[in-house]
């Protein structure tokens, strides 16, 4: 039996299904929009308006955002159209494949989400809550990555869904209900964070955050993994 | 060596019968698995193949299941239908990603030895995005076989493959065959099975329809009863003649037209326009009502 581990192949074809698709332009300009206008806001304004849109803006969306564009680009297309078909007609663990495809959809996330956000966040000053951001947004980036990968490896409306789970339910729902909190990747980043600068808010309790996140990431790609064992090339009759 | 079986093999998609209840056995040399749109061979191919779990029976691999089980594709090589979405890589990258996943331990031999056997040397550094159907098509097969299979499956190999590029390709199936290689290739198109295939496994609305030798099958096929409509200048006296004739089984008046049932197709085309001829009847049209490849299989399930 094939050992559940890193597979380079499949990590280098994921690196080059995600740098090779015009999606990559638009992963690209989510991080440097981000960082232009938090510059733009910190030379025009006075006090900490700049700051402000990255616990509006930044954190809560573009992270997310990153995290939606690189899973399903590692994963989506080739499940979508069956060409994934290609990868696991081999005598290749399939856990394998969920870990290599997730460790580059976790790396694009934290180059192109979190980094820009601790770049971002040093602009506005403040190095300690800079890190503290930081260090909230690599762990959500990391629950996101697995969970969007989760979506990507089950639904065709991987992007639908994903988007609809940070939209409605951390966003919206999020900040009408504080008990949402509790079920809010978003929010045990922040939690988790927070313990580096009090400057971030407290949702949730740290072991809470601390063991949901594993949790979910674990539980992820383990289901990614799962879902591949069983994927099902369905003829048009 | 490798026999791939199914045995009481059913799929079903809700209430939906794909496959329903197909027992048989794939050994060494060209199969091909003929029958029309529809019919399932794509379920069949998926469930063969490990990408569809049978709903109820087995479908196994020198005695192994293929469902759930990896370790199957060291002895497959599977050459899906769809298309590569791999269009940013090269020919020769996409074999050589292959030839890594099967952790060959000569992997860059391997690739320039099976990109030489499918006669891909050539276009190997370009994108696959610019290759024609047929080059795609072989460049698919490098990738299935760069592992030195025992079993190869193919699933509609030749559609969209313009006739040049066909021959060359069945030449390389035939070679594969004859080295004692599981093949087995689905098509809807009874020529191209005549004319690369051994053995014939016909499926017809998810049925196992007919399972022989290509002669057998094509013997069915033609001595079947054929429905022809003809139109001449005195259909009824036509008529008469045509029911002493030892190969009509039944003839109809349909307003301008005869509808001839023909047991013996060829002695029947042959003397008919003699006939015609010796009682001073003009024959205006004369058409098969039934030639399509479908009503065939019809035949053969309903037989």
């Amino acid at each position: 039996m094939t050992s559940a581990v890193f597979n380079p192949t499949i990590a280098k074809l994921a690196l080059q299904a995600l740098l090779g698709r015009r999606r990559f332009f638009l992963l690209l300009a989510f991080p440097v929009l981000l960082i232009g206008l938090v510059a733009l806001v910190t030379a025009l304004t006075d006090g900490d308006a700049a700051y402000e849109i990255l616990p509006g803006l930044g954190y809560p969306l573009v992270l997310p955002l990153v995290a939606i564009l690189a899973a399903s680009s590692v994963l989506g297309p080739e499940v979508d159209d069956g060409s994934i078909a290609y990868l696991l007609s081999k005598p290749v663990n399939r856990y394998g494949i969920a870990i290599s495809k997730w460790l580059v959809a976790l790396s694009a996330t934290l180059v192109a989400g979190a980094l820009p956000i601790f770049v971002a966040a040093l602009i506005t000053g403040d190095g300690a809550r800079a890190t503290a951001l930081f260090v909230g947004a690599a762990v959500a980036g990391t629950a996101y990555s697995a969970l969007f990968l989760a979506v990507s490896a089950v639904t065709r409306h991987a992007v639908i869904a994903s988007l609809m789970f940070v939209l409605i339910w951390e966003g919206l729902l999020g900040n009408l209900f504080t008990g949402v909190a509790w079920l809010s990747i978003g929010q045990w980043g922040l939690r988790i964070g927070h313990e580096l600068s009090d400057q971030l808010p407290d949702p949730a309790n740290l072991p809470w955050a601390i063991g949901a996140s594993v949790v979910v990431t674990l539980v992820g790609v383990w289901f990614a993994g799962d879902r591949l064992r069983s994927f099902s090339l369905r003829g048009e009759d | 060596m490798s026999t791939l079986v199914l045995d009481s093999a059913s799929r079903w998609f809700g209430n939906v019968v794909a496959v329903n209840d197909v027992s048989l056995s794939v050994g060494p040399g060209v199969t091909g698995l003929l029958g029309p749109n529809g019919a399932g061979k794509t379920t069949l191919m998926a469930m063969m193949s490990g990408f569809l779990a049978p709903s109820s029976g087995h479908v196994t691999l020198d005695g192994q299941p293929v469902w759930r089980n990896t370790e199957v594709y060291r002895r497959i090589g599977l050459v899906p239908e769809r298309e590569l979405s791999f269009g940013y890589l090269t020919g020769r990258q996409f074999v050589r990603a292959n030839a890594d996943l099967h952790r060959l331990p000569d992997a860059a031999g391997a690739t320039e030895r099976i990109l030489e056997v499918v006669d891909m040397v050539e276009p190997a550094q370009r994108r696959l995005d610019t290759y024609s159907k047929g080059m795609r098509q072989r460049v698919k097969i490098a990738a299935a076989l760069v592992h030195d299979p025992s079993v190869l499956l193919l699933d509609e190999p030749f559609n969209g493959v313009d006739p040049r590029q066909r021959m060359h390709l069945m030449d390389l199936l035939r070679r594969l065959g004859d080295e004692g290689r599981t093949v087995l290739f689905s098509s809807h198109i009874l020529e191209e099975v005549e004319r690369l295939a051994r053995h014939i496994e016909v499926v017809v609305s998810g049925r196992h329809a007919a399972s022989g030798d290509f002669g057998a099958i094509r013997r069915l096929m033609t001595d079947r009863p054929v429905q022809y409509a003809v139109q001449s200048s005195d259909n009824r006296a036509l008529a008469t003649l045509l029911m002493a004739q030892a190969s009509v089984r039944a003839v109809s008046l349909r307003g301008e037209h005869l509808d001839v049932q023909v047991d013996d197709l060829g002695s029947f085309a042959v003397g008919l326009p003699g006939l015609a001829r010796q009682h001073d009847l003009t024959i205006f049209e004369l058409s098969p009502s039934d030639e399509s490849l479908e009503s065939v299989f019809a035949y053969l399930v309903a037989r």
